[in-house]
């Protein structure tokens, strides 16, 4: 690999990675993407440019739309990296990674993050048993290998991914035991009068309102406002059971599909120790940015739901504004340019950020599936309970640097991005104080596994490229 | 495969590959995810934990849970949702923390 | 509010080992402490239990340190006893491990000078890499020769603390976190602590706040020589149990997992990029057990230790602000037993203990003096 300093390094090839390759080399920028998936795409559009023709067509026009962008970056002239595990990012800008089995690093004049969001943590009893998965891992094991639920099925949680995905699973045949939906019907109601403007976001609530229509015409049992759910079975899930309408049921499924939203990716900015804001609406850390997306360190950009969950339309603008902020860091166009360039792209923004407010207070996750009894598993890793934490909190810990160092909760492969918000919000709740208050994990590199040997044998950098 | 698969093809596979778990050979499609081979061959779960031997299986399928660990050719703690299947692959359950002792003890006590 | 006898500012290892053993004393003690960030030389630890080539050229260091890991059992049973937490105390004998002839030379003659300064009293075995070989299996072609000695052990540092945490709570230790102790003023009757709008009273009290001695210290009148020294730890996967000693280089803990790291601060890591470090730390890593070079790496720690002008702890009493002590050092883990066992009751004044006099600040205006610390 070349060792030259490139003027932009991006992370991740979702549609805010190759959106913002697309802008910065048609503005005649040197880009290299580096990319963890096989493919361009992100999780969003993953395997769109290879996807089976009949994935595809349950999988609905909304991700066929990626397949234009994918190509289109891939034609763009920017360098691609697929298969790259990113391990380091310094605030210096070198960016660190693995490439078939080798340590490399680049060096670039401006970093952008794209590495788009993962779905939240769903700690509820039984949910560490084999059988239950994320609705997300359900889409994408359709999505990358046209594989569906073979056994009964039952899809849990809140959120539009969660209709999204009952309604694909419909598509492909597949009939649902149940959807087990913890949001409820005077949600709407009181969405609507809390968010002002809500009508702006009516375009996604109809998409929604459309699902649900799909999902009800088809005979669905859809229960609402479930409560205290439960997933039982010995070595294997067998069953989902759970209160709703004023009854205990319980659902026999060989596959439960938890989900209650997607929340940043944002390893990458914590380990570089940037700025972060406890965000009470989406219920995660932010990464404090600039209206361009650059964080608190200089040269280093955060686009997409990396930054703050806005979906793939947001993501795309948010790419693009970065993009052109670095061209005009580089000097190649000036600042009226900028303003000029970047107008279009701020006035579609504003539209498709109008319906998020609205989305983020219909499909707010329930405390109980957040902070869990003490039972609960939160610490996949290394074993660790909610109960295991609270009893940290009571001999003196005040944030999960201290728990973690009292229990190993977040000390294992994962890097507490499973654990994470839960331990944040079971401390807060345990201490009764504000999330802010209490903070995130220190994270450090690597930030994926690397072996000793790979790490040994890293050609660092010559001090000409810095 | 068993009677009650965890997780079905749409359709037939265009070609299919070879694969080797737990001594047993599948015959699984091409270009898919190792995760996604052993879920569709009705493999229940993929690890024990090390910790308490607790039984994990895939749970993200994107490379964020550590949930699908398996040894892949002899190496341990791979993730196997990131990695495609290759034909010929051998692939173990991760049973506990990986084993890196030094198998011929024989050639260096001899002396006690 | 109720008065305690003591207040200790500074909840590491060493502020809470020093909790523990006045409490024992049954002293009602209360810790300061600052928030989530702040045990960083405690997170950093290496959980070694360490004599071999501590405290060369000062005999009163190491003869410290080899009182103290003989008092670790007794640490041990008793927050065993107290908390029902096991710290994994193991005094097996450690090695260390050289890489080349001239670190086997220097080791040696280190060892050697210690012996004749303990007059003969420090047990240790200088073994060629055949030798090593036979006794450690896995070691690499690359390493010439080593040192064991049975005075060396380890313990797992983060239950260490976990343990001092909840014995202390449950002998009434009382421990107020998230403040950062600014202004301390002397009184009569004692003292008063300032963090923010907060203020603490007592009529002793312990400065065991690492780096931030030199800068509470001062308040007291008293120079306190501590500086950081920036040490880096990489830690893998979990492995099934294959080494049975701590090394220097290398431990693995109780749950599998292999710390690899430097203890010898003389070798020092003050500079260099981050990843430059841990490639050679790796690197070493892997030339001490080359079966770990297809081991995976989980975690990094960048610990700030607290090293002093000459390497070796400070206890003060101080002359001028009777009732104010100061502790500092970087061996938190080795030296809990003794400054749970020993230096709390020096500083409770059960007793005058002449070994405490050599550590005292005077010896940083006496002369100045630049040693090897470790």
């Amino acid at each position: 690999m070349n060792n030259q300093t490139v003027d932009l390094i991006v992370i991740g090839a979702g549609p805010a990675g190759m959106s913002a390759a697309l802008e910065a080399t048609r503005q005649g920028l040197s880009v290299v993407v580096l990319d963890e998936q096989p493919g361009p795409g992100g999780q969003i559009y993953r395997n769109v440019l290879q996807a089976d023709p009949r994935s595809r067509s349950v999988l609905g026009e909304d991700y066929e739309a990626g397949a234009g962008l994918a190509a289109a970056f891939l034609q763009c002239g920017a360098r691609y990296l697929a298969n790259a595990a990113i391990w380091q990012v310094t605030p210096q800008r070198q960016v660190h990674y693995l490439i078939d089995g080798r340590a490399e690093v680049l060096q670039g004049r401006h970093v952008l993050i794209a590495t788009g969001a993962f779905e939240r943590p769903m700690p509820i009893p039984g949910w560490t048993l084999p059988g239950v998965m994320t609705a997300g891992a359900g889409q994408i094991l359709l999505k990358s290998a046209a594989l569906v639920p073979g056994g009964p099925v039952v899809l849990a949680g809140c959120g539009p991914l969660l209709y999204l995905l009952a309604v694909q699973y419909l598509r492909a045949g597949i009939t649902l035991e149940a959807l087990v939906d913890t949001s409820g019907r005077g949600d709407l109601a009181r969405a609507w009068r809390k968010v002002p403007r809500a009508l702006r976001g009516w375009r996604e609530l109809l998409k929604g309102l459309g699902l649900l229509a799909e999902l009800k015409r088809a005979g669905i049992r859809h229960f609402r406002d479930a409560r205290n759910l439960l997933v039982e079975g010995q070595a294997q899930a067998h069953s989902l059971s759970f209160d709703s309408n004023g009854c205990r049921w319980n659902i026999p499924a060989t596959r439960v599909l938890l989900h209650q939203g997607v929340v940043p990716n944002t390893q990458i900015s914590w380990s570089l120790r940037a700025e972060h804001d406890w965000n009470e609406q989406q219920l995660c850390w932010i990464t404090r940015r600039n209206r361009w997306g650059e964080t608190s360190l200089p040269g280093i950009f955060i686009a997409g739901d990396s930054g703050a969950i806005g979906g793939a339309q947001v993501a795309q603008l948010e790419g693009r504004l970065a993009a052109l902020a670095v061209v005009a860091k580089l000097g190649n166009i000036d600042a009226q340019q900028l303003q000029q360039l970047a107008k279009p792209y701020r006035k579609a923004l504003r539209r498709q950020r109008a319906a998020r407010p609205l989305i983020d207070a219909l499909y707010r996750p329930q405390q109980q599936n957040r902070i869990p009894a003490n039972e609960v598993i939160v610490c996949r890793c290394e074993e660790v309970s909610a109960g295991a934490i609270r009893h940290y909190v009571e001999l003196g810990c005040l944030g999960p640097n201290q728990t973690k160092a009292f229990g190993r909760c977040g000390m294992g492969p994962c890097q507490g991005r499973l654990c994470g918000l839960s331990v944040t919000e079971i401390i807060a709740e345990h201490r009764q104080v504000p999330a802010a208050e209490v903070g995130y994990y220190r994270i450090r590199s690597p930030l994926k596994p690397i072996t000793l040997g790979q790490l040994a044998t890293e050609k660092p950098l010559t001090q000409e490229h810095l | 495969m068993p009677a009650d698969s965890l997780f079905r093809a749409l359709g037939p596979a265009d070609k299919s590959v070879l694969i080797e778990f737990e001594g047993a050979f599948l015959s699984v499609p091409a270009g898919i995810s190792l995760a996604a081979a052993l879920l569709l061959s009705g493999v229940t779960h993929t690890r024990e934990s090390a910790v308490n031997g607790r039984p994990g299986a895939p749970y993200c399928m994107m490379g964020v849970c550590f949930e699908c660990l398996v040894e892949v050719d002899g190496q341990a703690n791979c993730q196997a949702c990131l990695l495609p299947v290759r034909a010929g692959m051998r692939v173990r359950r991760q049973r506990g923390a990986r084993d890196v002792r030094v198998g011929d003890h024989g050639e260096e006590g001899a002396d006690e | 509010m109720q008065k305690p006898d003591v207040i200790i500012v500074g909840g590491g290892l060493v502020g809470m080992s020093i909790a523990y053993g006045l409490a024992l004393l049954g002293r009602q003690v209360s810790v300061l402490d600052e928030g989530d960030d702040a045990f960083r030389a405690a997170r950093g630890n290496f959980g070694l239990l360490w004599v071999q080539g501590k405290g060369y050229g000062m005999s009163p260091y190491a003869q410290w340190t080899r009182e103290s890991v003989a008092l670790w059992p007794r640490l041990e049973a008793s927050l065993q006893a107290d908390t029902g937490i096991d710290v994994h105390l193991r005094q097996s004998g450690g090695f260390q491990l050289c890489l080349t002839d001239d670190e086997m030379a220097e080791e040696s003659r280190r060892l050697l000078w210690l012996r004749e300064a303990l007059a003969g009293d420090y047990p240790f075995e200088l073994l060629d890499s055949a030798q090593l070989r036979a006794r450690l299996p896995g070691v690499g072609p690359s390493v010439v020769g080593g040192c064991y000695s049975p005075m060396d052990g380890h313990v797992n540092p983060l239950k260490l603390l976990r343990a001092l945490y909840a014995a202390c709570r449950m002998r009434g230790v009382k421990i107020i976190n998230g403040h950062r102790v600014s202004v301390i003023g002397q009184f009569a009757s004692g003292f008063e602590l300032q963090a923010g709008e907060q203020r603490w009273y007592a009529g002793q009290i312990v400065l065991a706040a690492g780096l931030g001695n030199r800068q509470l210290g001062a308040q007291l009148g008293m120079d306190v020589p501590v500086h950081p020294n920036r040490g880096q730890i990489l830690v893998t996967e979990r492995l099934k149990p294959f080494l049975h000693y701590p090394t220097t280089y290398v431990r693995q803990t109780d749950e599998g997992t292999v710390q690899l790291g430097d203890s010898h601060e003389s070798l020092g890591f003050d500079d260099g990029t981050s990843s430059a470090v841990m490639a050679d730390i790796a690197r070493r890593a892997v030339q001490c057990f080359p079966q770990l070079d297809q081991v995976r790496l989980v975690r990094a720690w960048g610990a700030l230790r607290v090293l002093s002008a000459d390497g070796f702890p400070i206890y003060e009493a101080s002359q001028a602000c009777p009732g104010a002590f100061v502790v500092s050092c970087h061996s938190g883990v080795t030296l809990a037993a003794i400054h749970a066992l020993r230096l709390a009751p020096w500083i409770a004044g059960e007793f005058d203990d002449p070994a405490v006099l050599p550590f005292s600040l005077q010896r940083f205006s006496q002369k100045k003096e630049v040693c090897h610390a470790g």
